[in-house]
């Protein structure tokens, strides 16, 4: 679809720092090509870091060991809990410790399979080449990776690969890995290197003579509003699932440092990508506040079922075996209940959208164990998944010992997010975007124990060694307080928060924030149609104007004041979801994370249409009323070829 | 507050097995307490040894409640709000009664040491021997007295409980077996030793030692 | 249900505070504690009150922010349980539920339920890390772990960071905290090179920061939502006799 009235089309955007030739050698080629900076010159260097997850932190520490001067943000009260702690499952590295024919290689052919071909192919082998480093680094560091008895370190299989290169520390693998990545930055501040500033929010981005040189940022506690300058700026800020509202992100997960960026011209690559992960504890009411992922390893032991009937409501021991429907092993024979997490998820919500979802609100999906505790025995089950089921059961008050689990997919994680080069430099000079906010190696699709990588990746091995090239031109000349594009920066934040509290409208900020999740799950969820899509556009534009003329913040600029904080995330939720409606509907293919209603094979699979959108789509801002512009980076797929995924 | 407090543990099952000797006869009991003040002679001039005891007992004292005022201090600096809604004990009971336990195993020794060693709120004269001050001290018609010793005691046996435990674990015990052990020997030490001490008192009062 | 909370309210930190009582209607059983709590704040928005304002962030019981003594219990009633995720269904129809932040001179309250815990960062600042600069590592398997201790450093290692035991001591004591880390790197091998510094230098900025003794009381460990095992400071401890009597 060319432009439309919702879109128009620009210039193709290139990737001008990514190397060629063999793939293997990128890599090493790309980090002898780029300029160094004199360590004597490092500590005249200062560089901005927003968030301190598991890119943002290994970023701070790292360039802060180099001998830079870090400036540190992040909205939580402490680095530590940034959400990269609530990652489960693991991180992969291609050690091939378990000789099962893993390398650097296949995980970097899994990753571009599994991102449905939509990632770019040096990315992602550079992504692989480091995983090896990443183990080496944290195992230094103290990670207590689960260990076998003699000593080593021990791997599992994970999202369906068939090597065990998946490294874990039992269900708490980013609790740990965010740890020794917290410990090295809480090192480097004890040590002066670097000036932490928690509870500050950045509100705004500051670009002097076309480079990013400073952020906005308001202290959550006294309600300041500060410039702070650098001669880089690095948005480790994560990234966009709260736009649903309900998702498995943390309550104070958002988009505005990296929209902030896109208003400011950074480019915001394929936000329809979004990863819906099929085992989460369903809602029970509309007090909901969130939702509870629950380990995708229990669907290797658990069947996924629903009644054959449309509204069963009998209990789930009182419907016979040939009255139940386990789907997943009926459509796909040969992995079952082990399909990938697109799969099992959009399989789910047919089942639900039939009628045959069970629990409140016929929302929901069983996972049994009964199969699996009269196999192995109680025991052996409680051993495996004691504690997912004691969660479980704290949650829902249900005993899934006696009956079975209740799932449903929910938002988890972005694959898309600001667009960067190869390295990691947003289309503003001087801004670089690390980890999930940026878009750069998922591709339309993140396999399972790959986040926790990536974050590690840009942030111990790739930043540091790209951000050199560009800091090699630098000091930059000083900024004052005065400059005009700071003293503009200063007065948008100023003039918006004014705003939100000047409104005193009669609906709370949470109640826009629920309706647009509802909005978006809707229509830009698991099934997105053309019909669809453009009636959300609709809703959205009619949302976000009753938004700045019914909203109620309460409270003070200066003071703590929560709905204020709010109020500024959803606001630019609500941008940030047209946008990803407009992107979803101009990708009319099913990839990964994005599946179009009208393109699906005759079994109702996903199709993609490589001839036409083997691209990453990297939106301009144009005004919030005006049309976003669409640049394409063409992919170009050398090594691992495009194939159709099946699990049939 | 582990060292001085280990000091102050063995004094007592010393002191403890000393008060026994009355069930061996009262003569005995006499002759231990000379005994006491023998002890040493001829190297060290008679009594030196037994007030060479009460000094290092007096500075282990000293330490203890030192050490224990600085906690009780920080304490209180720590957390200078309290709870509005606070339930009095989350833990065990002996570990929340350490403080008032020990002031009021304070003031009970004094009374102690005033009662039996100086005789000053003894019924028995000055120049009375010991085994005369035990038995005139806890007289059934005193009966009051030995009541006290007993809510005193049994205080000692809960700070104790407490206290033996935690000195251990201060001094490094940092397994999950060897804490059930150390707390079930702590709760061991703390019953024999009211046991022992109250052995005495109650016996006199019910007239099993005369 | 029906339920009555009270809670602390205080604007800011110099400012004093009191224990208000909000009324609660038809809250479902299914709702989290936080939950309950959000639905008082919408209502006391649009009525034009203040709403409460409280820490909270991942709400599945991992980021370690929620932190509320309830009746008087950090994290309240429910065991190895962060307050996110308490869910209303532990309490009865009619219930009046006390709400106060943590308390201790060393997490000053910034307003109403959220307090100051930067004094944490400032314990594992003195401390609690192993130099590893970036690039610097041998290969991950060039030093076995064995898997007793790699599994109790683990244990130690799932502390969330919430100050809980430091909000249920008697003495405002943040030693299993301290412990936890202390214990978790002491296990390690690669944690051996800094063990006698770490313990001497993260006790004392412990004291520094206001935080008071250990006696051993043991409430900590009982509120602690991991679990965190009271035999650490033990462990702590041990290292710390042996660190001082090196020096």
């Amino acid at each position: 679809m060319a432009a439309t009235e919702f879109w128009s089309e620009g210039e193709p955007v290139v990737d001008k720092a990514a190397p060629d030739g063999p793939v293997e050698t990128r890599w090493d080629r790309r980090k002898f090509s780029a300029k160094l900076v004199n360590p004597a010159n490092r500590r005249k260097l200062t560089v901005i870091i927003v968030g301190t997850g598991l890119a943002g932190g290994s970023a701070a520490a790292t360039l802060a060991e180099a001998g830079y001067h870090v400036k540190s943000y992040c909205y939580q009260d402490s680095p530590r809990r940034a959400h990269s702690i609530a990652a489960q499952g693991g991180i992969n590295a291609a050690k091939n410790y378990r000789n099962d024919g893993d390398s650097v290689y296949r995980l970097f052919y899994d990753t571009v399979k599994g991102g449905d071909f939509r990632a770019r192919e040096s990315n992602v082998y550079r992504l692989a080449q480091v995983s090896v480093n990443i183990i080496d680094q944290c195992v230094a560091q103290g990670v207590p990776f689960a260990r076998e008895y003699g000593g080593l370190l021990d791997n599992r299989s994970f999202g369906g690969t068939q090597v065990s290169r998946t490294f874990y520390a039992r269900g708490q693998t980013g609790q740990q890995l965010l740890l020794g990545a917290y410990q090295a930055l809480e090192r480097q501040i004890g040590l002066g290197n670097v000036e932490m500033n928690a509870r500050h929010e950045m509100l705004e981005l500051i670009i002097v003579d076309g480079k990013a040189r400073g952020i906005v940022v308001r202290d959550m506690v006294t309600g300041e509003i500060s410039t702070e300058f650098a001669d880089a700026v690095v948005l480790a800020s994560g990234g966009y699932g709260n736009v649903f509202f309900l998702s498995t992100n943390a309550k104070g997960c958002n988009v505005t440092a990296s929209w902030r960026a896109h208003r400011k011209g950074a480019l915001f690559a394929n936000p329809c990508y979004t990863q819906i992960h099929p085992t989460c504890i369903p809602e029970s009411g509309s007090h909901q506040s969130k939702l509870t992922l629950m380990s995708e390893s229990l669907r290797n032991d658990g069947r996924v079922w629903v009644p054959k009937a449309q509204k069963d409501t009998r209990k789930a021991s009182d419907i016979p075996e040939d009255e139940r429907d386990y789907y997943l092993e009926r459509i796909y024979p040969s992995f079952g209940n082990l399909v990938p997490r697109d799969i099992a998820s959009r399989a789910a919500k047919n089942v639900c959208d039939e009628g045959r979802g069970v629990g409140p609100g016929g929302l929901g999906v069983y996972l049994d164990f009964a199969d699996a505790i009269s196999r192995l025995g109680r025991k052996a089950v409680e051993a495996k998944y004691g504690n997912l089921f004691e969660m479980y059961e704290r949650i829902t008050g249900e005993d899934p010992y006696e009956q079975p689990m209740r799932i449903y997919p929910a938002v988890h994680y972005t694959m898309g997010g600001l667009w960067v080069d190869y390295d990691l430099q947003s289309t503003v000079p001087g801004l670089f975007v690390v980890g999930e906010a940026n878009f750069s190696d998922h591709g339309a699709n993140r396999l399972g124990a790959s986040a926790l990588m990536q974050g590690l990746a840009d942030g111990y091995f790739v930043l540091p060694n790209t951000i050199s090239n560009y800091l090699a031109s630098g000091p930059f000349p000083k900024v004052t307080e005065t400059d005009a594009p700071v003293v503009e920066a200063r007065k948008q934040v100023e003039d918006r928060i004014e705003k939100f509290l000047s409104i005193d409208g009669d609906r709370t900020v949470d109640s826009f924030h629920r309706e647009l999740g509802h909005i978006m799950w809707e229509y830009c969820g698991m099934e997105r149609t053309e019909e669809g899509l453009t009636k959300a556009i609709g809703l959205i534009r009619a949302l976000k104007e009753e938004f700045w003329t019914r909203v109620k913040v309460p409270g003070k600029g200066e003071e703590l004041n929560q709905n204020l904080e709010k109020a500024g995330r959803v606001a630019d939720f609500i941008e940030l979801g047209e946008l990803m409606c407009i992107d979803a509907l101009h990708r009319r293919e099913s990839c990964g994370g994005h599946f179009r209603g009208e393109s699906q094979t005759p079994d109702g699979e996903a199709l993609r249409h490589d001839d036409e959108f083997s691209y990453a789509a990297a939106w301009e801002y144009f005004g919030a009323d005006g049309k976003p512009t669409l640049h394409k980076e063409d992919l170009n797929f050398e090594y691992v070829h495009p194939s159709t995924r099946s699990y049939k | 507050m582990a060292a001085s407090g280990t000091l102050l543990v063995l004094f007592l099952f010393a002191h403890a097995a000393g008060n026994l000797k009355i069930f061996v006869g009262l003569p005995d009991f006499d002759h231990y307490a000379e005994w006491l003040r023998e002890l040493g002679t001829p190297l060290l001039p008679h009594a030196w040894f037994l007030w060479i005891q009460r000094f290092g007992l007096l500075a282990a004292i000293g330490l203890h409640i030192w050490a224990a005022t600085v906690l009780t201090i920080r304490a209180k600096k720590a957390r200078p709000v309290k709870y509005a809604h606070r339930p009095k004990v989350q833990g065990s009971y002996a570990a929340r009664t350490m403080r008032w336990g020990g002031v009021i195993i304070v003031l009970f020794v004094i009374w102690h040491i005033l009662d039996l060693t100086l005789g000053v709120v003894n019924p028995a004269t000055g120049d009375s021997d010991a085994s005369q001050r035990v038995v005139q001290g806890f007289d059934p018609e005193r009966w009051y007295v030995t009541l006290f010793y007993v809510l005193a005691v049994v205080a000692v046996g809960f700070h104790l409980r407490h206290g033996i435990w935690s000195a251990v674990r201060t001094m490094g015990q940092q397994t999950t077996k060897g804490e059930r052990r150390a707390k079930a020997i702590a709760l061991v030490l703390s019953v024999v030793l009211v046991a022992m001490y109250l052995s005495v008192p109650i016996a006199v009062t019910f007239g099993l030692v005369k | 249900m029906d339920i009555k909370v009270r809670v602390w309210r205080q604007s800011g930190p110099s400012a004093g505070g009191k224990m208000v009582a909000y009324d609660v209607k038809g809250i479902s059983p299914d709702a989290s504690f936080l939950e309950m709590i959000d639905v008082l704040n919408e209502t006391l928005i649009l009525d034009g009150d203040d709403p409460i304002a409280f820490d909270h962030d991942c709400r599945e019981g991992i980021c370690g922010a929620c932190s509320m003594v309830i009746n008087g219990v950090a994290h309240g009633p429910e065991k190895a349980t962060t307050t996110c995720q308490l869910h209303m269904r532990k309490f009865k129809d009619g219930d009046v539920i006390d709400v106060e932040p943590w308390r201790a001179a060393a997490f000053p309250v910034i307003k109403d339920l959220i307090v100051d815990r930067s004094a944490f960062d400032q314990i594992i600042q003195a401390g609690g890390y192993i130099s590893a600069p970036t690039g610097t590592a041998p290969d991950a398997h060039a030093t076995p772990v064995p898997k007793k201790d790699a599994d109790l450093a683990f244990e130690a290692a799932t502390c969330i960071g919430c100050g809980a035991c430091v909000a249920a001591c008697p003495n405002g004591s943040s030693m299993l905290f301290t412990a936890a880390k202390i214990s978790h790197l002491g296990l390690m091998p690669q944690g051996q090179p800094e063990r006698d510094s770490r313990v001497i230098d993260m006790l004392q900025a412990q004291d520094d920061a206001g935080f008071g003794g250990c006696t051993n009381a043991g409430e900590c460990t009982m509120v602690c939502p991991k679990g965190i095992p009271l035999s650490l400071i033990g462990r702590l401890n041990s290292d710390y006799r042996k660190a001082i009597t090196k020096r």
